[in-house]
């Protein structure tokens, strides 16, 4: 019994040490990270279910021009990960004025990404005449689910985009540590990760060839 | 009760180029994916093989983006295990789904 207790003091979940060896804002992301990863799950599988109970649900992405230009923007959000891989691997190494450059690029990719998107909707909503209420193919669950899975997905990378800049200029004024652009890189790769599942089961199960 | 310090360690693996290669893996198994879609694969291999690209994309930028592979073990195990069960648990309402068109009156 003496033993347990002496082994359960040293050991390294007392609470004198960190179990997990990351810091508690990292560990805050992560977090809520796994939090938001069910948020996007469920409203995957709600697309999933409307999708099976409608047979007839609408293929309204012609390869040329829209699978084209949904696989770009995947080009500009895989891209931006990478930047911003490149920003935590600069931030690490004391190299403030390339990290910064970095998340710029970052951003960059993501802006693309937005205007692309919204150039979509847009072409959706008004040459298709696509609202989340109603379309021309007769499944209105189509609009309601692709607008709320979108529509929650490109929040995230505005939020994004937004929390990237305050870290850049944190960054360029001397502010911020290496761990809190770390932090806000895993955030920006969880948005890309998100749409690694959107752009196949949304998209690309929905293309209409020839 | 000892401090908590934060050292940045050279972390074997986690270098520009081997993220520079995961990035091009990414690019590569996009267009895989995009290739299918275009070849117009039947519905449920193409749901299988897309799901399955999805999940190792996942798993890259996962392990070397956000950097999984080179924290501690018990990070993972407290996160990800019960993450995939939730997940899991939500296949429950696939059967229910495939059931519903056949239940449906003919107009």
């Amino acid at each position: 019994m003496s033993s347990q207790v002496s082994a359960a003091a040293t050991s390294l979940w007392e609470g004198g040490r960190s179990p997990y060896a990351v810091n508690s804002k990292k560990f805050g992301m992560w977090l809520f990270i796994i939090s938001d990863s069910l948020t996007f799950s469920a409203m995957l599988f709600a697309y999933t279910y409307s999708r099976v109970t409608n047979p007839d649900w609408p293929k309204p992405f012609d390869f040329s021009p829209a699978i084209i230009f949904s696989t770009v923007m995947t080009f500009c959000l895989l891209s931006s990960s990478l930047t911003m891989v490149m920003a935590v691997h600069a931030m690490n190494h004391g190299n403030r004025k390339a990290a910064a450059k970095w998340i710029l690029a970052t951003m960059a990719g993501g802006g693309a990404f937005v205007v692309l998107h919204l150039s979509e909707w847009l072409k959706l909503i008004n040459v298709e005449h696509v609202t989340p209420f109603q379309n021309p193919w007769g499944v209105p669950l189509f609009g309601g689910t692709f607008f709320a899975l979108t529509g929650l997905h490109m929040t995230h990378v505005v939020l994004g985009l937004i929390y990237l800049g305050i870290i850049c200029t944190g960054v360029m004024r001397g502010k911020f540590k290496a761990e809190d652009v770390e932090v806000s890189g895993l955030y920006w790769h969880f948005v890309d990760l998100v749409w690694m599942f959107i752009f196949p089961l949304v998209y690309l199960m929905s293309a209409k060839v020839g | 009760m000892s401090e908590y310090t934060e050292t940045i360690e050279h972390i074997e693996g986690a270098t520009t180029a081997s993220f520079t290669k995961v990035w091009f893996v990414l690019l590569a198994l996009t267009g895989v994916e995009v290739l299918l879609a275009y070849f117009q694969a039947p519905t449920l291999i193409m749901l299988t093989v897309l799901l399955g690209l999805s999940i190792i994309k996942a798993a890259l930028i996962i392990a070397y983006f956000m950097h999984m592979k080179f924290e501690r073990l018990s990070l993972f195990l407290t996160l990800f295990p019960m993450l995939i069960f939730c997940i899991v648990l939500m296949l429950i309402f696939l059967g229910d789904a495939v059931r519903i068109p056949a239940m449906r009156p003919p107009v």
